[in-house]
């Protein structure tokens, strides 16, 4: 095995991440490090001109308010929010990214990206929180104001191709981060006062429906390891949402976008049949409370519908392009001219849709010979997905900021700064954070920069380094490196690398994974349902899997970092597994069905489910803690 | 495969420190093969398709075929990336072409300005993040406890 130079940073914050919310965070952190005499150093396991769930670009802003021009309020974000959630959102938060995320849009307009405007200068809409933009290098856009915040004004640093593992602990603080770099032989240990993570939500826990190349077509992006969720649970934070998984629907296969189809072109969906399951079972939507009676209907009830669809036998499901495309036509009934003009626009922005961040689709229509003004196209569900950020809404679980609570959420969603996990001197942001749906990129950028100022007041006002104990850190390097010890000690012992009987690869440990999770957790294959048996049958091997870690096997550094990726992907799944389990109702029944709890429970179950596992003893706890409406009352907040 | 490269077109970025491919993949799939001094896509099936190795080669030495477990053969789409714009040529399977332009950003590449040029503070306690108010366009940042601008 090649000797590893340890190198150690130290540094006041440290940014655990590149995307959106890590961005985000740098740009703030900037400000406040250089008015406090600070240093910001910020760590991405890729390069940060295209990383993160962003990196390939995307066709709309799916956040943005619009306060100053009067066309929403506060309380009209948040009450979209709650409702697609089912009722379990918290509100704090939720408000705390809305009053925010405009500026971070108009600081994206200032950076350069294109956002599209009408006649008058207005932003397009492409519905009543999205805006259309042209956005193939959002992130690199973006990623450059970061870095100049960090660079040019000298407070801060970047490390690129660093794959932080994990946590480092100074007792219940956390005191920075341990990796490896994927390039050269070195242990970076990061020693901070403050940590911010932002590593993104997880992709492939389950098993996708592609199993040869398009493996790696997931919605969201397969180098979404879990690598927040793992990192927070390792530190001993309470998570909150770990149920709460999100399956988008979008045409098969490609997983291409199909806002603009629905929202901008108002496509309809329908059965092979051609029947419309938002009209033919409107009356099953009132078994689910309140929540399905408010439009939009909340997403995870609309998959339903047409997951119900698929059951019986009536997929797959269209979404009737040619019908919207005639129907624009119709308009323009007369004037062939204009028909023209239009369709030309209409096919230009259709293509772009795919073409700014699902390229994969624009060749699946190029190489099946799609017309969309001549023939519908597939959708289907995917595989389940942790994403805080979209309309799942798996993370740590964060304190809310002061001023947004109430006398009664007080004492229950805020200590002291607002993103910091339980875990003192954690903060979390994006796909990091729970309970904070919603957010999409715009927001995720807005909560980084929130949670970056926070981090900064936190060091400000604990400003001492934490202590290490290096026999902890020595013996955490060790562990680090393992699978190259492993796969040094053991290869020769085989003809082929791949098999050996004394340790597995992280492919093959990643394969189990989503085997256990995608037929005993609800996974594609099971058609998104499990029970109580199932899931203790899940827990039972996922513990053999865990036991089975330890015997993981690298070739080279990349090979490495998949292993560790793959024990992230693992933890997600565990949380995952222990909150369906406890959760006894169904309440997003198009994201999971407990067949033995088939029903909205809203008595019991309008609470948050949280967890923790104990990182000593390594026993997991389940929780509720209650969810407490911020502006239930319309009258106390009039003035919004 | 999903990435490709073409071996005629591929230097291996000698000119540089390392492969822009290899620079950019944010799976960290592009490696070098230092004896062919040639890059390749070490694990197609957990590459996104994200076309980021295909945009910043500095040959054109990167194509991408779909996906070959869904994709029928024969289409491609091949950008033209610019300061400014990108251009798509998109062929489809039976031949027919489309080409598509599109913005990609309002400025010179390297210019951000970080506060976007809006007023800064320095209040460390206040709920107005850096920019704020001026970047929201509103007199003050919402809050429930004084004066809702919201």
């Amino acid at each position: 095995m090649p000797k590893f130079e340890t190198v150690i940073v130290e540094t006041d914050l440290l940014i655990v991440g590149g995307g959106m919310a890590a961005c985000g965070a740098a740009v703030e952190a900037a400000h406040w490090a250089k008015a406090n005499g600070l240093k910001v150093t910020l760590v991405d396991k890729a390069a940060i001109d295209r990383s993160g769930a962003v990196s390939q670009g995307l066709s709309a802003i799916n956040q943005y308010v619009g306060l100053k021009d009067g066309a929403n309020t506060i309380q009209n974000y948040v009450d979209y929010v709650r409702n697609d959630l089912m009722g379990v959102t918290r509100e704090d938060l939720v408000a705390d990214i809305a009053r925010h995320v405009d500026s971070s849009v108009h600081l994206f307009e200032k950076w350069g990206l294109p956002i599209w405007k009408d006649e008058k200068g207005a932003y397009v809409h492409e519905g009543r929180w999205q805006l259309m933009i042209n956005g193939e290098s959002y992130k690199v856009v973006v990623a450059e104001a970061a870095k100049n915040a960090l660079l040019k004004s000298g407070v801060g640093e970047i490390y690129e191709r660093v794959f932080i593992v994990g946590p480092l602990m100074d007792g219940e603080r956390c005191a920075g981060a341990i990796g490896f770099s994927v390039r050269e032989n070195k242990v970076y240990v990061f020693k901070s006062k403050a940590t911010l993570v932002a590593m993104g939500g997880a992709v492939h826990v389950f098993k996708p429906r592609s199993s040869g190349e398009g493996f790696g077509r997931a919605w969201y992006p397969p180098f979404n390891t879990g690598s927040s969720a793992y990192f927070t649970l390792k530190a001993g934070a309470e998570m909150t949402c770990q149920e709460v998984r999100f399956i988008p629907v979008r045409f098969k296969d490609a997983y291409g976008p199909v806002g603009a189809w629905f929202l901008l072109f108002k496509a309809r969906a329908t059965n092979a049949m051609g029947g419309n399951y938002m009209i033919e079972r409107k009356d099953e939507l009132l078994k689910w409370g309140p929540y399905a009676r408010v439009k939009p209907v909340p997403a995870n009830l609309r998959n339903y519908l047409g997951m119900l669809d698929i059951q019986e036998g009536k997929g797959p499901l269209n979404m009737r392009t040619e019908e919207a495309m005639a129907a624009i036509s119709e308009q323009f009934k007369g004037d062939p001219k204009a028909y023209a003009k239009k369709l030309k626009e209409l096919e230009s922005e259709a293509w772009e849709d795919f073409l700014d961040m699902t390229i994969s689709q624009a060749l699946l229509w190029a190489g099946t010979n799609v017309q969309p003004e001549q023939k519908s196209s597939e959708i289907a569900p995917s595989e389940p997905l942790f994403i805080g950020s979209h309309s799942g809404a798996s993370g740590a679980w964060v304190s809310g900021s002061e001023d947004l609570q109430t006398a009664e959420t007080k004492s229950q969603y805020f200590w002291g700064y607002s993103q910091m996990s339980t875990v003192k001197g954690l903060f979390c942001a994006g796909d990091a954070s729970g309970a904070s749906s919603h957010k999409f990129s715009s927001g995720s950028h807005a909560e980084g920069r929130i949670a970056a100022k926070s981090a900064i007041k936190f060091v400000v006002e604990n400003n001492n380094a934490p202590k290490l104990d290096q026999a902890v850190v020595d013996a955490q390097i060790v562990e680090m490196l393992k699978p190259l010890e492993t796969f040094e000690q053991f290869q020769k012992g085989t003809s082929d690398p791949e098999v050996n009987p004394n340790y597995i690869k992280p492919r093959m440990f990643m394969l189990r994974l989503q085997k256990i999770m995608d037929e005993y957790a609800g996974g594609v294959s099971a058609q998104f349902s499990t029970n109580k048996p199932s899931l203790e049958r899940a827990l039972e091997l996922l513990a053999f899997l865990k036991e089975d870690s330890e015997k993981l096997a690298a070739a080279d550094a990349n090979e490495l970092m998949r292993c560790w990726e793959n024990i992230h992907r693992m933890w997600q799944a565990e949380a995952h597994v222990h909150t369906v389990l406890f959760r006894e109702e169904t309440r997003w029944p198009g994201y999971y069905f407990r067949a033995d709890t088939p029903k909205l429970d809203d008595e019991k179950w309008h609470v948050f489910a949280n967890c923790r596992c104990d990182p000593k003893s390594g026993k997991w706890e389940v929780f509720t803690r209650p969810i407490i409406r911020v502006f239930e009352d319309k009258a106390k907040t009039a003035a919004v | 495969m999903p990435s490709y490269v073409l071996p005629d077109k591929c230097d291996g970025c000698k000119a540089l420190d390392k492969t822009a491919c290899q620079y950019i993949c944010p799976n960290d799939l592009m490696a070098l093969d230092k004896e062919k001094m040639k890059a390749f896509n070490r694990d197609p099936s957990l590459c996104w398709e994200c076309y980021n190795c295909v945009k910043i080669c500095p040959t054109q030495a990167v194509e991408v075929r779909g996906y070959a477990d869904f994709v029928p053969l024969g289409a491609s789409a091949t950008p033209l990336r610019s300061t400014d714009s990108i251009m798509w040529t998109v062929k489809f399977r039976n031949g027919n072409l489309k080409r598509f332009k599109f913005p990609i950003r309002t400025t010179q590449e390297g210019v951000a300005e970080p506060t976007g040029g809006f007023k800064t503070h320095l209040d460390l306690n206040s709920t107005a993040l850096s920019t704020e108010p001026e970047a929201l366009g509103l007199p003050a940042v919402f809050t429930l406890k004084g004066d809702a601008n919201a």
